[in-house]
């Protein structure tokens, strides 16, 4: 078995363990993380698929579009964590809101 | 034999690491765990003959991505709260995700081998496109739309999250008074951006280019955010601005210029193209890490206070 097969397995495990960990957990965090893991699953079988050639140079190709996803899955990650932290925001202040309301009125 | 067993255990850990990302009960855990996760698989890129990808991935995936996850802890709850109730549930979450395994896993093994890929047809033209690293021709000569679209993709990711959370987090007082971590960031100052321009410069020949040293430089800007007075960028200021559309407008030029003169969008001339990537790389660099640094929300997580209280 080439070294490529072990990589490919094993970033087929990490995209299925992040998939269901994104269905099981209901917390935002929780589920930024799975997504990442997903991601970053789905960029190892790429990379290990450049090597199944068997001579020579791996393939650039996935290489080049393994970097743009990891630029773009910062990206996301980045707004995830921005929409989370507003939602937080809101909801700490609805809260607060609804639990001085009865005391004032 | 000994690259068997390491990349033997690569391949089990990481998989093995992602199960307790997502199973810790604590946050910060998990977030640290998920960081290791990234440095193992930065190795496993190493050990594929991926060194490009390697280096973004410990500068971008694990340390700008474990920045914001920890900042993101700030502001939320130590433990999930579900996470006591679903104890017994984590057999049916490995059988799930050993099935979908399988399935995904003989896709792939079941393709051919025979295949050659691209590799030869970009080695053929690697002498027109003005590089002589192959993934840096992939990137901004082959393939230049991706590049070009990655680049909005990182603009809009920055407006939408500068969107819903307008206001910057001033830098604390208190981080002035400390000498040691002011005295670390310059220290660190001139490797850094010796560093970086390194990268864009050795990206025509070798491993490396405009997204590693984005990545460096805006890994030096959290630093600098999290030890001196400097705040995240403001998208109000005009500098930042334009800043933000050096890296977009001058790629838009290079690519529109070739259609005035007959050409098609994005054709380099292989007398020019060396040079012209080279341009286009610099101006990628500050875009991609002044966009990186505005992910960054600032040195202090803000505390909602609650309005009613005096």
């Amino acid at each position: 078995m080439s070294s490529w097969v072990l990589y490919a397995l094993s970033g087929m495990a990490m995209f299925s363990v992040g998939l269901v960990g994104l269905f099981a957990h209901r917390h935002v965090v929780k589920r930024i993380l799975a997504s990442n893991i997903m991601g970053s699953g789905v960029l190892l079988v790429l990379v290990a698929l450049a090597r199944r050639v068997p001579s020579g140079a791996p393939d650039p190709i996935p290489h080049a579009l393994v970097l743009t996803g990891i630029v773009v899955s910062v990206s996301s990650t980045a707004l995830g964590v921005a929409l989370a932290r507003r939602i937080s925001r809101l909801q700490a202040a609805e809260s607060d809101s609804a639990r001085s309301r009865p005391e004032g009125s | 034999m000994m690259d068997v067993l390491l990349d033997g255990g690569l391949a089990l850990s990481l998989p093995f690491l992602a199960w307790l990302v997502l199973h810790t009960e604590a946050l910060s855990q998990a977030v640290v765990l998920f960081v290791a996760m990234g440095l193992m698989s930065a190795l496993a890129w190493a050990r594929l003959e991926a060194p490009d990808i390697a280096l973004v991935e410990a500068a971008v995936g694990t340390g700008l991505t474990g920045a914001l996850l920890m900042h993101t802890l700030s502001w939320t709850e130590e433990t999930t709260p579900e996470s006591h109730t679903r104890a017994t549930r984590w057999v049916w979450d490995i059988l799930a995700a050993s099935a979908l395994t399988g399935v995904l896993g003989w896709a792939v093994l079941v393709l051919p081998t025979d295949s050659k890929g691209l590799g030869p047809e970009v080695a053929a033209r690697l002498a027109d496109s003005g590089v002589e690293h192959p993934v840096t021709a992939v990137l901004l000569n082959f393939r230049g739309y991706d590049t070009l679209l990655e680049i909005a993709v990182l603009l809009v990711a920055a407006l939408g999250a500068r969107a819903v959370n307008p206001r910057t987090d001033r830098p604390s007082l208190e981080t002035e008074d400390d000498p040691l971590t002011g005295e670390l960031f310059r220290m660190m100052t001139p490797a850094v951006l010796l560093l970086a321009g390194y990268l864009v410069w050795v990206g025509a020949h070798g491993p490396g280019g405009a997204f590693q040293a984005g990545a460096i430089l805006a890994g030096g800007g959290v630093v600098a955010i999290l030890t001196t007075r400097m705040g995240t960028p403001r998208m109000s200021s005009r500098r930042v601005r334009w800043a933000l559309l050096t890296g977009p407008l001058l790629f838009v030029a290079v690519a529109v210029a070739p259609l005035f003169t007959g050409g098609r969008l994005l054709e380099f001339t292989p007398r020019l193209a060396g040079t012209l990537i080279f341009v286009v790389e610099l101006a990628l660099t500050v875009t991609i890490t002044l966009v990186l640094l505005m992910f960054f929300p600032g040195a202090r997580p803000p505390k909602v206070e609650p309005e009613g209280t005096p």
